[in-house]
């Protein structure tokens, strides 16, 4: 489940698919589809170990390695939020560790979404972004050891 | 017969609407429509004035200075106290203490009549619809003291059950620490009933004023609370301004809360002696404009009428219920007889976050979430809610938006 294009090539993408939209109507219509087009994570996975803390809705996160790229999968009760880590799975799962540490991810202040990584806002999407560079990190600690 | 309500003068809301200068903003491209007001209220320019006009004309600190400028400020800081001795109806100005908060004002009775009359075996009682702030400092206070936290259940209306609460007290009960007016539910709950019944099992009573002295009348005397806590800003007021009222015979015999400077009567290395109420337990420079600027905003509440006011409200509730009543899925909770201007909901498989951010892309401001009060979603068995909340400038229009908004917002989750 490597991904071929960059970090950066994916975030332009989504920045183009957004200007497409003429109001935050349609932003957010867009956004919520995401939401509910997302696969749902397994019961399983569901368990207070995955769950990213700071967040007022529920969202549950996992990773995992596959040869040096990770793969995200994620979950949320709230759709919106949902339709947001949609976005940031499709940008960062089956990159590389290094790149996804390294990511700034700007599409979300270029297609004015930047309020939803406010402290304020307390959705849970910047403790999110932390979590998923988390994983990152540990695994390419954890594969830099078994070298 | 005529309702009472009709008898009365109509407050002008459109008269009203012009003296708050932020009501007047857009967000989002859409005129402001502020429904957030149980957590803070917008500030009439009246109060605005006065924090420009304490710091433009007469800053100085205040009780110590003998010059001109510390007397005005001085002047102006103790007039608050007055104000706030009148709105609440206490016996003696020196039952009036500043705080930060609420907050602080409940922390305040824990760390000093707590630490003093808590001991092990004694009782504390609380409710279920309690604000994190009347729960977390009786929980440190009763694990610091091994006593006990005793909770009053609620109906499914979300009203407080009396005949359980009676049955809470014991000859151990010291203390019941009760909210006037549950933030998440607007229940105004029997304070006078559950002082009385208090009273006679021998406990003193905290009632946590922060939601119910911006609406209803309050008389600590009357009352008969031992204390009362509230906050200026929910009361068109500053923000980090807050009284707790205490009964003048246990502010005295209660040990100091902070040490510092004008709390002091006479220090030296071997003996301090303490100064008199009320600044026995304000240690250090106050928040002197806020404070100031408080008396603006009780004059404007006192000026306005607190029945006209609560006359507004009543109507935006009844209105605004109808109408959400209306809307598919939507659930309001807490139904209590007696209610403030206050509406928590939810809405069938539609997350309040999910709300409340497309509520907010329409400039409609509302608050969702535990409102603070996680023991109290659980006991409802929700997350969280959506809540709307009514002061005296909001309108029936500004209803019309919020439920128009929210039908196009349920659409788009749905």
């Amino acid at each position: 489940m490597s991904n071929p294009q960059t970090i950066e090539a994916i975030e332009n993408e989504i920045v183009e698919e957004f200007s497409l939209f003429d109001s935050w109507d349609d932003k957010y219509e867009y956004i919520i589809d995401l939401g509910k087009r997302l696969f749902p994570l397994e019961d399983k996975y569901k368990t207070d170990e995955n769950r990213v803390r700071g967040c007022q809705s529920t969202v549950y996160l996992v990773a995992d390695d596959k040869e040096g790229k990770i793969i995200y999968h994620a979950d949320s009760d709230a759709i919106i939020v949902k339709g947001l880590i949609s976005m940031l799975i499709r940008v960062l799962s089956g990159q590389p560790a290094d790149a996804i540490i390294a990511a700034k991810l700007d599409f979300i202040n270029r297609i004015g979404m930047m309020t939803h990584l406010a402290q304020t806002r307390s959705n849970g999407l910047l403790a999110m972004v932390k979590q998923m560079k988390h994983y990152a990190l540990a695994y390419k600690i954890k594969n830099a050891a078994k070298v | 017969m005529i309702p009472s309500a009709v008898i009365q003068e109509e407050l002008d809301v459109y008269a009203i609407r012009q003296q708050f200068p932020i009501l007047s903003r857009t967000v989002k491209g859409y005129p402001l429509v502020y429904l957030d007001n149980a957590a803070t209220s917008q500030k009439p320019q009246a109060v605005i004035d006065a924090l420009v006009n304490y710091y433009s004309g007469y800053n100085a600190n205040i009780h110590r200075g003998i010059h001109t400028l510390a007397e005005e400020a001085t002047a102006a800081f103790e007039a608050t106290r007055d104000a706030v001795k009148q709105f609440i109806n206490a016996a003696d100005r020196g039952e009036i203490i500043f705080t930060r908060g609420t907050t602080e004002s409940i922390n305040l009775v824990a760390y000093t009549w707590g630490r003093q009359n808590i001991g092990a075996g004694d009782e504390i009682i609380i409710s279920t619809m309690e604000h994190h702030s009347n729960i977390v400092p009786w929980q440190i206070l009763c694990e610091e003291k091994g006593a006990v936290l005793k909770v009053i259940p609620i109906n499914d209306e979300g009203e407080l059950q009396m005949d359980a609460y009676e049955k809470l007290l014991s000859p151990r009960t010291k203390l019941v620490s009760v909210v006037q007016v549950s933030n998440a539910l607007g229940t105004v709950n029997p304070v006078k009933q559950i002082i009385t019944a208090a009273h006679k099992a021998g406990a003193l009573v905290l009632i946590d004023g922060a939601q119910s002295s911006v609406h209803l009348d309050i008389d600590v005397q009357k009352m008969d609370a031992d204390f009362f806590a509230f906050s200026a800003h929910k009361l068109y007021g500053p923000t980090g301004v807050g009284v707790l009222y205490g009964k003048e015979k246990l502010l005295q015999a209660m040990p100091v809360f902070q040490g510092g400077g004008e709390m002091i009567k006479e220090v030296n290395f071997t003996k301090t002696t303490y100064a008199d109420l009320p600044y026995k337990y304000e240690a250090g420079t106050p928040n002197i404009a806020d404070t100031i600027a408080f008396k603006t905003a009780l004059d404007f509440i006192n000026e306005t009428g607190k029945a006209k006011i609560r006359a507004h409200e009543d109507q935006l509730l009844r209105y605004a219920t109808a109408q959400l009543e209306e809307i598919p899925g939507l659930q309001i909770i807490g139904r209590a007889r007696q209610k403030v201007s206050l509406i928590s909901f939810v809405v069938d498989k539609v997350h309040p976050q999910d709300i409340g951010i497309l509520l907010d892309n329409r400039g409609i401001a509302v608050r969702t979430g535990h409102h603070c009060a996680q023991p109290l979603m659980d006991r409802c068995s929700i997350p969280g809610t959506t809540r709307a909340s009514f002061a005296v400038y909001n309108t029936r229009e500004e209803i019309d938006v919020l439920v128009a908004g929210l039908r196009k917002s349920i659409k788009m989750l749905a």
